[in-house]
């Protein structure tokens, strides 16, 4: 079986008709706009109400205090000041954003070039150690290039761990999905490694404790909404916005995002127009890993200083990633308010929320959040279900106003 | 007769045999896993040259292979005979009372432990893949037979409900993905990426709704072990495989009946057309629909049996959030590893427990180094599907959707 093997062929054949994920992703696009996105949200949301209804809690009440745990109402009597429980709600939830435009741009960028980057977690982690260990090795360093010195070698880092997919897929075939699944595991057990008792990055005044030790003060990045103390809004936020702008030049206006998007589409014909398949896949690879390990960089000296052993398995901000890429279409635009929305989720239901008080118990709510990630991914990958809905609406409109219509068209 | 080699006088059927590039490489590779193992245990050779000697051999073996077109497999005998010296100059640094304490007879019962979920995951998703559906998801529907199987014994009062509650909850969810990637002809990949956050909101959920996020109450009826009673006074084998789990020996039987439904069967060969030629499959009168729902189906209801395992036999009737921890992606890696094979699926879900029972082990040594064991299947995963050792090689059909002409 191994000789058979050896013989030179491009890796990833791709079969007859088979388009790739981001050629059929765009064709929906085209098919149903902004329309199935909004509608794939909604139902989720409706699917999700439909279980906490029947399990005896009132899901109106429940998603009314989400949207306040989440400080959305802070639209009704906007403020800059934190002491308001809505503004400092809402600073919280883009902090959340932040890291989730960068993990959600990790995954659409990976996808417009036909590969499914599972590995937006690990990815994530091993930019989040980088930070770690450069914040708080480089003590007494002045604070700008103690920054940059951190974020730029963590976003190598975590473009050095997706290339590794990368490169794997372009030379021998491996399917980035598997290398990416295993990549992240391998990132989650080098964390529990580097944390726990006796790892290299261990809090190194108390032995016990399996958590870091804080970054410099100098490493940390300016608070522009809040209080450093108080888990403020840091500067990172504009990178993130900044990076979706990046995204969507490199995509669109620059000869790399060409080859990228021409290899997405179909690689056959981008290998026969001039294009080096192998190089893209591994450019791509790596550029989607850069804004992963960016998110990981920009949470450590945003607002986490430190990590522990227990702060791994918690973490789920490169998971939800997939299901913002995938809300969002894998355009800039999309990806920005898809984790605008995730951000609100992940915040208006856990911490957002008042235990006592609320309708609903953040433990039930964070849970529905996994609940509402699941079908959104669910039926953004059969668009097929959402478009058929769709499809069906616009039939009965057709039959039942076409009376409407052809009055329309009879003067003409 | 002086003209002729040396060789040619060794031209029997036997040598021939003995002389065959596979034979040495095999060879090569168990003499680099014997190089390893002559430090720990029963051996504990305490001088390091033993381990090269036989660590070299090997890798004189591999190179001989290598040289004769089993390229794959030459190198990798080199690679392991270098690796088994390694590790044998390593175990022989240390004190024998620390090897006795990680290489006993119960590592073998560990092993075991570690290995019946990941068996019935890499079974699990063989079944699916073969019919030529990718199960990403095998790690939700485990979680889900963990959580629903605990609910099941704790309110039916005896472990096989647990077990039918279990089954029938991973055999819904598989369901539910089923009908998005077969009959809507949803991406897989994405569909059971969907299924694992599903799987984790929905057990979690529940988990808190019903049990208020605290343990599942004392005194469920737990899936009991199987005492033989002749072995229970022996010395290795009493604690080695005297006293295993029902569920470890339902693992074992599973593999051969797996080995023969898929390889021996009518069914089976359906079950492979599938996977490997739906169009062909359908022109010959198979319905591809059905024998793709059917095995999907089986295999979420199999996977969910390995979380049963988990939390109502291993866990002894407890569960946590999230339980499974990644062991559905251990399976999913061992079942690549085994090359879609029952056998190969068992032998790699067997060394990725071992690696987890000497993982725990070596914690006498060095709580971080035995942290860091963890990473072994991962690696080995990795390094199997980039092709280095072997090539494995899925279904043709594996993850496409089939539409009907």
């Amino acid at each position: 079986m191994s000789e058979v093997a050896s013989t030179p062929e491009p890796p990833e054949q791709p079969q007859g008709d088979a388009a790739t994920l981001a050629s059929s992703v765009a064709a929906k696009q085209r098919a149903g706009g902004v329309i199935v996105p909004v509608l794939t949200a909604v139902i989720a949301f409706l699917i999700g109400g439909l279980v906490v209804l029947a399990t005896g809690h009132n899901p109106l009440a429940a998603y009314h205090d989400i949207f306040n745990g989440a400080g959305l109402n802070w639209i009704f009597h906007p403020t800059t000041d934190v002491a308001n429980t809505a503004a400092y709600n809402l600073s919280q939830t883009l902090l959340q954003t932040t890291s989730l435009i960068l993990c959600g741009l990790a995954v659409a960028f990976a996808f417009r070039c036909g590969m499914f980057n599972i590995g937006g977690q690990g990815q994530y982690f091993i930019g989040l150690y980088v930070a770690n260990w450069l914040g708080w090795s480089f003590a007494g360093m002045s604070p700008l290039p103690h920054v940059l010195i951190a974020v730029v070698c963590a976003t190598a880092a975590g473009a050095a761990w997706a290339g590794i997919a990368g490169v794997l897929k372009a030379t021998t075939g491996a399917h980035e999905v598997i290398t990416t699944i295993m990549l992240n595991w391998i990132a989650i057990w080098v964390g529990e490694w580097l944390f726990g008792d006796g790892g290299p990055l261990q809090n190194s005044a108390n032995k016990t404790v399996p958590i870091s030790n804080d970054i410099a003060a100098g490493a940390r990045l300016p608070v522009f909404w809040g209080q450093q103390q108080l888990q403020g809004l840091h500067v990172g936020f504009f990178v993130a916005i900044a990076a979706l702008v990046v995204f969507y030049l490199i995509l669109n206006r620059t000869t790399l995002g060409y080859e990228v998007r021409a290899v997405g589409f179909n690689p056959d014909a981008a290998a026969y127009g001039g294009i080096s398949v192998r190089k893209n896949l591994i450019r791509a690879m790596a550029i989607s890993g850069a804004f992963a390990g960016l998110a990981g960089a920009l949470d450590m000296l945003g607002y986490l200083y430190h990590f522990g052993q227990s702060d791994i398995p918690v973490s789920q901000v490169g998971f939800l990633g997939i299901a913002v890429a995938l809300l969002g279409r894998n355009t800039a635009v999309g990806v920005g308010i898809a984790s605008l929305l995730f951000g609100a989720l992940l915040f208006g239901t856990t911490h957002g929320l008042s235990a006592g008080s609320s309708s609903i118990d953040p433990s039930l709510a964070g849970n529905l959040t996994y609940i509402i990630q699941g079908l959104v991914v669910l039926f953004v990958g059969a668009d097929v279900l959402v478009l058929s809905v769709w499809n069906a609406r616009k039939k009965v409109r057709r039959r039942g106003g076409g009376s409407a219509a052809a009055r329309a068209e009879a003067p003409a | 007769m002086s003209s002729a080699p040396w060789t040619d006088r060794l031209d029997n059927p036997v040598s021939e045999k003995l002389r065959d590039p596979a034979a040495t490489g095999y060879a090569g590779l168990l003499l680099a896993v014997f190089a390893g193992f002559l430090a720990i245990p029963p051996i504990e050779a305490r001088q390091v040259a033993w381990s090269i000697l036989v660590g070299l051999v090997a890798a004189f073996l591999g190179l001989w292979t290598a040289t004769r077109g089993r390229r794959r497999l030459g190198i990798g005998a080199i690679v392991a005979g270098f690796t088994g010296m390694g590790l044998g100059a390593l175990a022989m640094q240390s004190s024998t009372g620390n090897l006795e304490t990680v290489f006993n007879a119960s590592l073998v019962a560990q092993m075991f432990a570690f290995a019946t979920p990941l068996v019935f995951g890499a079974i699990a998703g063989m079944f699916s893949e073969r019919s030529g559906v990718v199960n990403i998801g095998l790690e939700g529907m485990m979680l889900m037979g963990a959580f629903w199987g605990v609910w099941g014994a704790d309110k039916g009062g005896s472990w096989v409900v647990g077990l039918v509650v279990g089954a029938l909850a991973g055999g819904l969810l598989a369901l539910l993905y089923a009908y998005f990637a077969i009959h809507l002809r949803a991406d897989q990949i994405v569909g059971g990426t969907a299924v694992n956050f599903l799987a984790l909101g929905i057990t979690g959920y529940f988990f808190f709704q019903l049990y208020h996020g605290n343990y599942v109450s004392q005194g469920v009826s737990t899936i009991p072990d199987v005492n033989i009673p002749g072995l229970s006074g022996t010395k290795f084998l009493g604690p080695a495989i005297g006293d295993l789990n029902l569920m470890i020996w339902a693992g074992f039987v599973l593999v051969i009946v797996s080995y023969i439904v898929v390889f021996k069967t009518p069914i089976g060969l359906r079950i492979r057309a599938c996977g490997e030629h739906p169009r062909a499959a359908d022109t010959v009168g198979i319905n591809v629909y059905a024998i793709r729902y059917g095995c999907v189906i089986l295999s979420g209801c199999l996977a969910a049996l390995g979380g049963v395992y988990l939390s109502d036999g291993f866990g002894g009737g407890t569960f946590n959030d999230n339980m499974t921890a990644g062991r559905g992606f251990i399976a999913l890696a061992a079942m690549i590893f085994g090359n879609w094979r029952p056998f190969g699926a068992f032998g790699a879900a067997l060394l990725f427990g071992l690696s987890s029972a000497i993982a725990l082990r070596l914690q006498v040594y060095s709580a971080s180094a035995s942290t860091l064991f963890n990473v072994l299947p991962y690696v080995l995963t990795l390094i199997a599907v980039a092709g280095v050792i072997g090539r494995t090689v899925p279904p043709a059909a594996d993850g496409k959707p089939y539409s009907k002409q």
